[in-house]
């Protein structure tokens, strides 16, 4: 500790960001197009074409469960942010408290709800109405389960950026002779479109990716990219060569939708 | 907007939140091990579960894990973020962006491509999954969140401060613990703390990296729910629901407080 | 490496003690078990989910047995499938001292390197095995495993929800049980069935045999309500499932569970497994592994672990510690004649096969109901819709500008 400078204080982080980020990041690749033996192909990468299905079911689902997380969220943030500040933190308060219940428990309450012999059913049940005999082990259920546990990710970017908007300028712009529908689309989406992009990227990335959430719900039968991938590495056929390419067919897709919203970002960042 | 219809709304999403919360903890009362019929109270699982030694242990791997990873993570990461706050435009936007990767990167591949480096460890030099896979692992997905929340607060600090310091005798290393670290200090705790929820929170990572001889507590829940989930996790559920309700709420009165004081201070001056 | 010692060391001292200091069970006086006490050893014992008698607490709990008689702690870890676990132990990340695969995975983790040799000097109570389980197909010449139990896939179902009589694994395909049929998952056990029902072997290496299973299966997917292992517990007990195949033994247990569940032999016959305990080359206390197999063939502990779970012990003392209702359970322990021409073992495949089977089963897993193209033409949709709206605004800001 004998010269102490603050410019190399860095440098532990750079070595551990290449042996822990970069490398393993490569490793996939290199997995990817080797076989067994470490031979060079790309017969990996051509397998994958048979999980198209797969993949485009996977984001379908996630483009869904984003899209009712953004409907659910946005005008629930937007009432939170316009009430009085104490009303504001216990409200946030709220959202957040259940993500501390671990989500694989909330995930398998749902499945206690839902079954065919489940509480929804038994609950109706005392009404005379039902009982419905598929709302579990289907798409329907895993998108439920993606948005009851992502749409607080919704919530919170959406909240912090419209708790700054201020009320004055939505006065402004009724005063203006803006209706109500005007000023949300016209003023507040607008103003909060980085916590919009935020939000859904937050939303969008995990949907697309969960392996467990499909499995618990989904009831086998629906399997998302997430559980092929695992069941190459830890499940029923193990194929790390073809897992990787798969993990990185998924990698390109999440980047390549994340640069199409960094390209909106980006430019918002500039009209700032 | 019309108020009843805010109530409402506010009202029927929370509920959607909270339904299978609150199935969690009144099954935690059930007396039957089954999670569809209800046959009577007890608090028999509160009791079992301190004897469940498999639950016990998973708790305490994943408080290990926890306590190592965030620490570990905070002081590698706010080292980082004040060496890269130093840092020329050009490297400084190639490491933010790498440092990114984690922070984007689909959980599940994070988790193989370290399990995928592990492998290649225990090959080369017979290392061994499990702590320290675990607590590498966490460091790595945790290190990104304490320097993106420390980085705000060193743009926010005075850039002639440490100069400053400096001139008034100061050598850098005090002129970095004294002054520059008071300074960032909130974000170094928020981030600690965001880091120390990760760690208990993660799942998919820890799956892939934990190997077999050490299970954290969401490991352990992920196999009981492909057969039962015991009772005793949901008494465990309760009660750390319990206690961070408490917490919360007791903050949330001490910053309703504090706000109050401000305002009445911010009257004070204003008149 | 100081921090993994300190985190080790906190992870053992920490741990809660075993509250259950049961009576001892009675074990054989000549064998010592006592080797290893006090030296602080753990043994990692990888098993089927539900396949032991632990944790529970009616029955007596085996691994603190051994635990509180050897001093050796057990820790104990669940798979679900043979593939599961073959993928566990090739991924690097397992690290296991006792395993209990099936027949086929045994003949395939035999042929790839992958278990030790058995030093029989140190399981004395292997002599205890039925002779008709010496010199197995999967390890002709018992040098790698012992069995641990053996049994039958059956068909279980509700009797409230099926009210006809069911006598042939056709009954998974029939339409009127829709959304509420359970099927295996995994390969080899899916398939098994498939091509019992068209009268096939189950180790048929003919494509075009496997092809029509998987069609089979891809036919069933539909009316499947979901694919299920251990799962299967929670989904027939509780009464929101009506048929599935699975296990003998594990039918047993779950018709003890809910008194509405019965179930059915095929009349095309059935599958016969037998599952044993072997050592990975990878294990660390290879006799303290083996003192481990040696405890489970203790005639009180091989009787408790199989009435707990309900399989059929191949350990010949402990069939006859068995009440007559149980050896003369057909479910539980079939006789000869019927096990010689009705049922078949899995045998260990070509890689070819093997690999052709898993691509099968890609498909049948991956096959969709909806229609993709719908799905497609919505998503290129909504690209193109979001680049226009990228274009306009763009647009509108160099409007802006001017």
């Amino acid at each position: 500790m004998g010269s102490f400078k603050t410019k190399l204080m860095a440098s532990p982080y750079i070595i551990w960001m290449a042996i822990f980020i970069i490398v393993p990041l490569c490793l996939v690749i290199g997995f990817a197009f080797t076989t067994k033996d470490g031979k060079f192909t790309i017969e990996n990468i051509a397998i994958t074409t048979e999980y198209v299905p797969v993949l485009l079911r996977s984001m379908w689902l996630a483009v869904i469960s984003t899209a009712i997380c953004l409907l659910l969220g946005f005008p629930l943030s937007f009432i939170i942010s316009r009430l009085m500040p104490n009303k504001q933190g216990m409200l946030l308060t709220l959202l957040i408290l259940p993500m501390w219940i671990n989500f694989l428990l909330r995930t398998y309450a749902w499945m206690t709800l839902l079954e065919s012999n489940g509480l929804i059913n038994k609950f109706l049940g005392l009404f005379g109405i039902g009982p419905f005999d598929n709302m579990l082990n289907n798409q329907g259920a895993i998108v439920l389960g993606m948005v009851y546990n992502y749409l607080p990710f919704m919530i919170l970017p959406l909240y912090s950026v419209m708790t700054k908007i201020d009320e004055s300028v939505i006065e402004a712009a009724q005063d203006l002779g803006a209706n109500y529908i005007k000023v949300i689309f016209k003023v507040v989406v607008p103003l909060s479109i980085q916590g919009i992009y935020t939000g859904v990227t937050m939303v969008f990335v995990p949907s697309i990716s969960t392996f467990i959430i499909s499995r618990m719900l989904g009831g086998g039968s629906n399997d998302l990219i997430g559980d092929i991938i695992e069941q190459q590495f830890l499940g029923n056929s193990y194929n790390p060569h073809l897992g990787s390419a798969l993990a990185l067919v998924l990698m390109v897709i999440v980047l390549l939708v994340m640069s199409l919203f960094n390209q909106f970002g980006n430019e918002e960042n500039i009209a700032v | 907007m019309k108020k009843p219809f805010s109530k409402i709304y506010i009202s029927l999403i929370l509920m959607f939140l909270y339904i299978p919360i609150f199935v969690l903890i009144v099954f935690s009362f059930n007396v039957s091990k089954s999670r569809a019929n209800w046959t009577g109270f007890t608090f028999d699982w509160y009791i079992k579960l301190f004897h469940n030694r498999q639950i016990m242990s998973a708790l305490l791997n994943t408080v290990i894990v926890a306590i190592f990873s965030s620490v570990l993570a905070t002081l590698l990461g706010t080292a980082a973020a004040v060496g890269i706050h130093f840092m020329k435009k050009a490297p400084k936007a190639i490491v933010m962006n790498i440092t990114y990767i984690p922070i984007i990167n689909p959980e599940i591949i994070t988790g193989v491509s370290l399990m995928l480096l592990f492998r290649i460890f225990s090959d080369a030099f017979g290392f061994k999954f499990g702590f320290l896979s675990l607590i590498l692992a966490h460091i790595t997905f945790n290190v990104p969140y304490v320097i993106y929340s420390v980085m705000p607060k060193l743009r926010q600090m005075n850039p002639y401060l440490l100069e400053a310091a400096r001139d008034l005798g100061c050598n850098e290393r005090q002129a970095f613990f004294k002054v520059a670290v008071p300074e960032i200090l909130p974000g170094i705790i928020s981030g600690f703390l965001m880091a120390l929820t990760f760690s208990i929170d993660d799942f998919v990572v820890s799956y892939f990296t934990s190997g077999t001889s050490v299970e954290t507590l969401p490991i352990t829940i992920a196999a009981m729910t492909r057969k039962k989930v015991s009772p005793e996790i949901n008494a465990l559920s309760a009660i750390i629901f319990i206690v961070v309700l408490g917490i919360l709420i007791i903050k949330n009165i001490i910053d309703g407080k504090n706000a109050k004081k401000e305002a009445k201070n911010n009257r004070a001056v204003s008149f | 490496m100081k921090l993994k010692a300190f985190a080790a060391c906190l992870a053992l001292t920490g741990m809660i003690p075993a509250l259950t200091a049961n009576a001892f069970v009675e074990v054989s006086k000549d064998y010592d078990y006592k080797r290893f006490d006090e030296k602080g050893l753990t043994l990692n014992v990888a098993n089927w989910g539900e396949y032991m008698s632990v944790n529970d607490d009616e029955s007596l709990d085996v691994n603190s047995e051994f635990e509180t008689l050897t001093g050796i702690k057990v820790n104990y870890k669940t798979y679900s499938t043979n593939e599961e676990l073959y993928a566990k132990l090739m991924s690097g990340g397992a690290d296991y001292d006792v395993i209990i695969p099936s027949d086929y995975m045994i003949s395939r983790m035999i042929k790839e390197d992958m278990l030790q040799k058995l030093d029989f000097e140190n399981i004395p109570n292997f002599s205890l095995i039925d002779k008709k389980f010496l010199n197995p197909t999967y390890d002709p010449t018992n040098e790698y495993s012992v069995p641990y139990m053996w049994g039958i896939v059956c068909i279980i179902y509700n009797t409230k929800m099926v009210s006809s009589k069911i006598d042939s694994w056709n009954a998974l395909w029939d339409e009127k049980y829709k959304g509420n049929i359970l099927m295996f998952n995994n390969p080899r056990d899916a398939f098994g069935i498939a091509l019992i029902k068209n009268g096939f072997s189950l180790n048929t290496e003919d494509k075009s045999e496997l092809q029509k299973a998987a069609q089979d299966l891809k036919e069933q997917k539909k009316i499947v309500q979901s694919y299920v292992m251990d799962e299967i517990f929670d989904k027939m007990e509780g009464g929101s499932a009506a048929i599935a195949p699975y296990y003998a033994g594990d039918a047993v247990t779950m018709m003890e569970e809910n008194p509405d569940l019965s179930y059915c032999i095929p009349k095309e016959g059935t599958n016969r497994f037998v599952d044993a305990a072997c050592i990975p080359v990878a294990a660390q206390h290879k006799e303290a592994a083996e003192m481990y197999i040696n405890f489970l063939n203790e005639p009180e502990i091989a009787y408790a672990n199989c009435t707990y779970i309900g399989y059929s012990t191949p350990n010949t003392a402990a069939y006859e510690l068995l009440d007559d209702e149980i050896k003369n359970n057909p479910l539980q322990y079939p006789d000869d004649e019927y096990l010689q021409n009705k049922t078949e073992a899995f045998k260990d495949l070509s890689d070819e096969t093997n690999e052709y089977t898993k691509q099968l089963w890609n498909e049948v897993k991956a096959s969709s109901s909806n229609s993709w193209l719908l799905m497609m033409i919505f998503l290129i949709l909504a690209v193109v819709l979001s680049i226009y709206i990228n274009i306009r605004r763009a647009k509108k800001k160099k409007q802006d500008i001017f």
